[in-house]
């Protein structure tokens, strides 16, 4: 081989490394480039704190979409959470290993499963079934919270099944030396011990949940006001974007784009809890 | 060690059975709900789609009556063949430079790492809107089939940098010290001996992102449009097979064809996990070897 091929290569991979740090450049600098104008020529404190979205009469508050954002979020934890977390203990130590063999990929298809098909679910089944069962149109915060806590389940249940397994064997065997069951060993012993880990798959959760697009768009009602109650309709931050984007043109559209820097600053925010929790834990 | 001996419950005192009892039911009633709902979406899914699979849905050309997905499933593959060909080298180099080149603590390397995890969770419908003001608008490209791969490719670049960096540490050193020993170098160890021992691990990576790439639908609708035709150039809209299934299911008119749609989906995800567990497992059979 000639001698300056391993030079060469050497400097092909490293510009390939600097891809990634390229993309969140130009990511960013897109984004805010685009989007934070509006939000100066709308005002910073109108924008976020508005509860009204009028494009029509070029009123941008995105109040409304905030707080549906937070509250589908919120709903979705109370569901996936719980759920998830015991699902990963189960996984990690409880299922006989025939049934992991059945287990693990029945979870990565919850993962693979496109976000169209989710909301095409929702929209077919849990829609209907809250609109004959609980009233109102059945497109409404409850559904969406509902489905959401379905898609984030498999997130919260890969982190976390990983962090319970990186708990040292000897924790786990201490409790049962001391006389403790193989179940309380399990749930006083090995997952205290994986506290950061857990709190960080439920930070991812936080992030897939908040970033949903399309099933939360298929299920939710999208009225753009404050949110009223479980059985009406929300507009989420993402929803958002996607629905009037087509159609949008000059400050509305740079205010949809400014909607998409907000989401952003959230997962951002979401994302640094995520890393700072994995590096604890030692995932 | 997933189970304790039957004759060490018997010797727990009552009220200690009780709490393991308890402890026991909820874990596994969480498991009951999970596989349910994966299990019913799934059935239900088939049940109601594979009724409506008719061979008009696979017509060459699309209608507003035929709705065929044909043109959708082609574009699909385009689409996963273009961002593959841009994503696949990009994090395969990227994950060989950070196994095989880059010294520990480097600068470089840390900036890498932050932004790749950085990049793995950014939500889709951002990357879209970036992908419409970077590549639709910037540069020009117009809503077409490259400005929807070069999106989806720096999307999947994290999970196919991941897996392969995976992968590449899965390699035991000693393969390279015997590559080093005899004489050859690092690009050659990396190519000849590194590379070829990895393979498995990368494909399933890569197959992961062709996942991603079937299934996402918000970073494509504003940068590949949703033109239900074969396009006739890299610059021409097109709509994958997900967003053929939001569009229809949008319009409300075409609930059978969505169902049959979500079906083709379906199996097609249902391949793709099946297909790269498989390969990963024959990874972890020979590396274990």
């Amino acid at each position: 081989m000639k001698k300056w091929k391993e030079p060469a290569m050497r400097v092909v991979f490293a510009v390939a490394a600097g891809t990634s740090i390229l993309a969140v450049l130009l990511i960013c600098i897109f984004l805010f480039a685009n989007g934070l104008p509006a939000i100066f020529k709308i005002g910073p404190g109108n924008f976020l704190l508005g509860r009204t979205w009028k494009p029509g009469s070029d009123i941008y508050g995105i109040f409304p979409m905030i707080i549906g954002s937070i509250y589908v979020t919120a709903g979705a934890l109370l569901i996936g959470v719980p759920v998830g977390l015991l699902m990963a203990v189960f996984m990690a130590r409880f299922c006989p290993a025939w049934l992991y063999r059945f287990l693990k990929p029945a979870t990565e298809l919850l993962a693979g499963i496109p976000s169209v098909v989710y909301g095409f679910f929702g929209l077919v089944v849990i829609v209907p079934f809250v609109r004959e069962n609980l009233g109102g149109t059945g497109a409404s915060m409850l559904t969406a919270c509902v489905l959401l806590g379905i898609m984030i389940l498999p997130t919260i249940i890969g982190v976390a099944e990983s962090a319970l397994r990186a708990v040292p064997e000897n924790y786990y065997e201490g409790s049962l030396a001391l006389g403790a069951t193989h179940e309380r060993s399990v749930f006083y012993s090995v997952v205290p011990a994986a506290k950061s880990g857990l709190m960080a798959a439920v930070v991812l959760g936080i992030g897939r949940a908040i970033g949903e697009t399309m099933a939360v768009i298929m299920v939710a009602g999208n009225q753009a006001r404050m949110p009223e109650g479980l059985l009406k309709g929300v507009r989420t931050l993402t929803a958002n974007i996607v629905i009037e984007m087509g159609y949008s043109a000059d400050l509305h559209r740079e205010a949809l784009i400014a909607t998409a820097v907000v989401l952003f600053v959230f997962i951002l925010i979401i994302n640094g809890a995520f890393s700072l929790l994995k590096r604890r834990s030692n995932l | 060690m997933n189970k304790a001996p039957e004759s060490y419950y018997k010797s727990v005192p009552h009220p200690g059975r009780r709490q393991a009892i308890l402890l026991r039911a909820v874990t596994i009633l969480a498991a009951v709900i999970t596989v349910a709902v994966l299990l019913f979406l799934v059935v239900y899914i088939l049940i109601k789609g594979i009724p409506h699979l008719k061979p008009e849905l696979f017509e060459w050309k699309y209608t507003s009556d035929n709705v065929s997905m044909m043109p959708a499933i082609i574009n699909t593959v385009l689409m996963t063949l273009l961002s593959l060909l841009i994503a696949a080298p990009l994090g395969i180099f990227s994950a060989i430079y950070l196994v095989e080149y880059a010294k520990r603590g480097n600068k470089f390397v840390a900036a890498v790492r932050v932004t790749t995890e950085t990049l793995a969770g950014i939500p889709s419908i951002v990357y879209g809107l970036f992908g419409m003001l970077f590549f639709v608008t910037r540069l020009k490209w117009q809503l077409s089939l490259i400005s929807g791969a070069f999106t989806l490719a720096i999307m999947i670049l994290p999970v196919i940098m991941r897996t392969t960096e995976e992968a590449l540490k899965a390699v035991p050193d000693m393969y390279r010290e015997g590559s080093f020993g005899l004489g050859a170098g690092r690009l050659r160890t990396v190519f000849s001996i590194v590379l070829p021992t990895a393979v498995p691990g990368i494909l399933a990576g890569v197959i992961l992102g062709i996942g991603r790439i079937v299934g996402e639908t918000a970073a494509l609708i504003y940068t590949a449009g949703t033109v239900a035709k074969v396009p006739q150039s890299l610059f021409s809209s097109t709509r994958t097979l997900s967003v053929h299934m939001y569009s229809l299911s949008r319009e409300g008119l075409h609930v059978d064809q969505s169902y049959a749609t979500a079906v083709v989906l379906l199996i097609v995800v249902m391949g793709i996990n099946a297909l790269s567990s498989y390969v990963a497992h024959r990874l972890v059979k020979r590396s274990g070897s």
